[in-house]
């Protein structure tokens, strides 16, 4: 397909990464950023847009996603959640390596790339298995993985029992200088667990997972990155105290950053008083003590990125007693506007929270996208900041409807995406 | 809608019986006292009378127990309704029919209420969530959440022995309130019936984290949980969890928390000692102890009828809007 | 308001008239509906020198309107101390309206056997039956419209009250 010449006309452009914030065209031209203010002599674009009154952003980086395919088609494919993706600002989804088949073979990651460009919306990323089929016993065939264009590795939800496969395995991914995406759970210290251990789960009788699960896990995974020199990234942190440890490695210049879900930073153990399913989450949601920890961490910068922690399921999954149900939420549809009300409420500064979304997860990912300086690829996010939605099943892009923020008032209505100068989304075309 | 919500109607009358959190002290007490008059009922020749005939009740049991579904069989058939006992095998559901299609299935048969047992915390109230309006859910036991009959047949047992004034009490629960869902109902009854000390005695590995919050006072000496204590409510402990790290071997369990003469003698003279049964001789308590004249522990079978009759009967109430003239 | 009748006067009329109506003998026993029919009962159990200690009901759980206005947590067990079987029993109540306690009663006492036969014997006999039933022995007879109800307040001394209702 060829690629429009666009200029996005009038739009405040907000690019954190280049340190833009003020009111300027953006032009477009063979699917890259051409130039940024006044079009370059004899620029003539194919399609203008007009931006007066809206925001222009970098597309949205989403650092965690399970897009469900292969393996489990009944809750989400790679076709419709590239598409949620789309409509929700979010030019790319980084998934996860615990599909089925896991991935842990270039043919799993070919397969989704493929399947992905299909679809001609977001663009998906893959974070390859650190042990094959996630078992903590084999290391993956890590450099192959990364050859078929793998941007990281990591274990899922399946914790290392094993210290010694750990180190083997990071000092392994170090070799090639690929990151390590960990998930920190103490295996044993989270058996079973279906919530936060705490007064509420005391209460409800739900088998807890104590705040120690995760330090435990941090302090070990801390060591050991120490030790092997491997870059490492914390996904979803749930704890206070895990941030202050996190922020105590990044002082004494250890190689990690770390994120945060949405969930957390909105919801806490309390939400799940009368078992709800929609606020089972693993990780779990924790106290409200934690949920202002990791504001803050996010403010500070301890916390680089944001993501939607995406889980997609259908309806069944969530009809069973609490214990039984798939934890997780469906997130692509909510993530601009959740990341804008942290800046409504004040958490952080607008151009703090879209960094958190866009250059934020390229760094950890290193991927060259989240920002709009010359030369890049044109991903852009242009939404209405004034607009307020409320959100409601039939609205949701995503095939998952499982959220935890039915009916809550949502900031910032996406008006146009645009992925590679392509525009994916438009909201006029709905 | 919240916990304490569901159970009951906009009228203020029990519509389920799901715990015995956020229920009021009203209701906690109407139940003892419509099972002060069914008890009578059950000690009559004739032991059945014709309140629920021509509803059908299920006993739909997701984890094994017969003494806890003998008890509501009887008191169903007590109160002349028809009962169906469903035994699920919970491996059976996980794959294929899920628990809403075997509840669906039911409900197409005209069932009026559901009494539940599964393994499962939040069980009853995810049921309860979907019933049809006519039907009421009874919770038999779910997880380690709540078992509501139970702690009220424990309350009607303290206040047959007691009297009515829970607040002059002190009441002293032993033993693994960690995975009790006795337990958590007997803390939450208590309250509400404002008895004056709630305590619970028990190593820290059987103590749940922030206990406090229930509203109860820890203890981890035996002996000092014990002094001045009115009622002594040993918990069943669960031999397969000695097997684990929770505690190292039956025998230190019984030296340092099982319920003998001599550590009795410490409660007040006149008290009264409870256990939900079955009971480990020798482990929670000494044999003197359980066949001893303070136990009361085959006097709180007994009551179980009458106070899952009276909560069967008054969960059914206004369970049909037919106008029906008042009676001379 | 309380109307003067003498009801003690009332209940040796309905005590003659059973005595006349009946053959009392070891065979017969009496039974009570909870609450004033008990009390016309005692007196005339008394009065009649019954062998067989007397009998009562507490009809609440056999009532037929239980599901529209629930049970009175207080419920009176039920005592009937003799068998039932091949008796003739006299069943005493304080006021005969709608019939449907009686229907409860008889229900509960076929419960626990075969009587040979039963007597009704109220004290007030009033309009509004609503059930093929009829007192054999009555000691007042009253029409009374639909809002109106008469009520015996207790035990001592025994008086009748009428309510109209607003």
């Amino acid at each position: 397909m060829p690629r429009p010449d666009i200029t996005v006309r009038g739009g405040r452009l907000i690019d954190p990464c280049n340190h833009i914030d003020a009111v300027l065209d953006l032009h477009i031209a063979d699917g890259r950023v051409l130039a940024v203010g006044d079009a370059p002599d004899g620029f003539q674009a194919d399609i203008e847009l007009d931006a007066r009154g809206l925001n222009v952003i970098p597309g949205l980086i989403d650092m965690h996603a399970r897009l469900r395919e292969p393996g489990q088609e009944f809750k989400a494919t790679i076709d419709s959640e590239c598409r949620a993706a789309a409509a929700g600002g979010i030019t790319t989804l980084c998934c996860t390596p615990d599909t089925n088949p896991v991935i842990d073979t270039p043919a799993v990651v070919e397969l989704i790339h493929h399947r992905a460009q299909q679809t001609g919306a977001a663009r998906v990323v893959v974070v390859g298995a650190l042990t094959r089929g996630l078992q903590g016993e084999h290391l993956s065939e890590m450099a192959a993985l990364q050859q078929a264009g793998c941007v990281g590795v990591s274990n899922g939800l399946q914790a290392l029992v094993s210290t010694r496969i750990e180190r083997r395995a990071f000092e392994y991914a170090a070799t090639f200088d690929l990151t390590v995406f960990l998930h920190a759970a103490d295996a044993a210290l989270s058996a079973n667990g279906c919530m936060h251990e705490g007064h509420l789960s005391t209460r409800l009788g739900l088998p807890g997972i104590p705040e120690a699960a995760e330090t435990v896990a941090v302090a070990r995974d801390l060591a050991l990155i120490q030790q092997t020199g491997v870059r490492a990234h914390f996904c979803r942190l749930t704890t206070r105290r895990a941030v202050r440890m996190v922020a105590r490695a990044r002082f004494d210049d250890i190689p990690v950053s770390a994120d945060v879900a949405i969930p957390n930073l909105y919801l806490s153990e309390l939400d799940t008083i009368d078992f709800g399913a929609d606020y089972h989450f693993i990780p779990p949601l924790r106290t409200q003590e934690d949920r202002d920890g990791l504001r803050e961490g996010l403010s500070s910068g301890t916390l680089t990125a944001l993501c939607s922690d995406h889980q997609p399921h259908e309806a069944d999954a969530k009809l069973a007693p609490f214990p039984a149900t798939e934890p997780g939420a469906s997130g692509l549809d909510t993530l601009l506007s959740l990341t804008l009300k942290l800046a409504q409420e004040n958490y952080l500064l607008l151009p703090d929270a879209i960094a958190r979304v866009t250059c934020g997860p390229a760094q950890v990912l290193n991927v060259p996208y989240g920002e709009l300086g010359i030369g890049r690829a044109a991903d852009v996010c242009i939404f209405d900041p004034a607009a307020t939605w409320q959100l409601d099943t039939a609205s949701m892009h995503s095939m998952g409807k499982n959220t935890p923020f039915l009916g809550w008032e949502m900031p910032g209505r996406v008006r146009y995406t645009l992925r590679d100068g392509q525009i994916i989304f438009n909201r006029d075309d709905l | 809608m919240k916990a304490g919500n569901l159970q009951i109607r906009p009228d203020g009358r029990l519509r389920h019986f799901l715990s015995t959190e956020g229920l009021t002290r009203e209701l906690l007490t109407e139940i003892l006292d419509s099972a002060e008059s069914f008890a009578g009922v059950t000690e009559q020749s004739v032991k059945k009378v014709p309140l629920l005939r021509g509803k059908t009740i299920v006993n739909l049991f997701f984890e094994a127990s017969t003494r806890t579904r003998t008890t509501f069989e009887l008191a169903a058939k007590r109160l002349s309704a028809d009962v169906l006992n469903i035994n699920v095998n919970a491996s059976a559901t996980t794959k294929g029919e899920t628990l809403l299609d075997t509840l669906r299935n039911l409900q197409a048969m005209h069932i009026d209420m559901f009494v539940v047992r599964h393994a499962d915390s939040g069980t009853a109230h995810f049921i309860a969530r979907h019933v049809q309006p006519h039907v009421s859910v009874i919770n038999a036991g779910d997880g380690r959440h709540a078992h509501p009959t139970q702690a009220m047949l424990d309350m009607f047992t303290i206040r047959r022995e007691k009297g009515a004034d829970f607040g002059r009490l002190t009441v002293a629960i032993v033993g693994d309130m960690a995975h009790s869902r006795v337990a958590r109902s007997q803390i939450h009854a208590l309250n509400l019936l404002n008895t004056g000390d709630v305590r619970i005695v028990a190593p820290r590995t059987l103590i749940p984290a922030h206990v406090e919050s229930l509203g109860v006072r820890v203890f981890h000496d035996l002996r000092e949980g014990l002094r001045d204590a009115d009622v002594v409510i040993m918990l069943r402990l669960q031999r397969e969890r000695m097997l684990g790290a929770l505690l190292p071997s039956e025998h230190e369990y019984y030296r340092l928390y099982g319920l003998t003469e001599e550590k009795l003698s410490i409660a007040k003279p006149d008290v009264t000692v409870m256990h939900p049964g079955p009971i480990n001789r020798g482990v929670e308590m000494d044999s003197q102890v359980a066949d001893g004249p303070q136990s009361v522990i085959l006097q709180q079978v007994t009551y179980g009828i009458a106070v899952r009759m009276a909560v069967m009967s008054m969960a059914m109430q206004q369970n049909t809007t037919q106008e029906a003239n008042a009676q001379t | 308001m309380s109307q003067q009748h003498d009801i003690n006067a009332l209940i040796e009329q309905m005590a003659a008239k059973l005595q006349h109506k009946l053959d009392i003998d070891e065979h017969t026993a009496m039974v009570g509906i909870h609450t004033g029919g008990v009390w016309i009962a005692e007196a005339l159990h008394r009065r009649l020198g019954i062998q067989a200690p007397l009998g009562t009901l507490d009809i609440s759980f056999y009532r037929d309107d239980f599901t529209r206005i629930g049970l009175n947590p207080q419920v009176k067990p039920s005592q009937l101390p003799f068998t039932l079987d091949d008796r003739h029993i006299i069943l005493v109540d304080d006021v005969l309206h709608t019939g449907r306690t009686i229907r409860a009663a008889m229900n509960e006492l076929f419960d626990y056997g075969r009587p040979a036969s039963i007597v009704l014997a109220t004290l007030v006999e009033r309009s509004g039956r609503e059930l093929p039933i009829e007192a054999g022995v009555v000691g007042l007879t009253m029409e009374l419209g639909p809002g109106e109800h008469v009520k015996l307040c207790g035990p001592d001394p025994l008086t009748l009250e009428i309510n109209t209702a607003s």
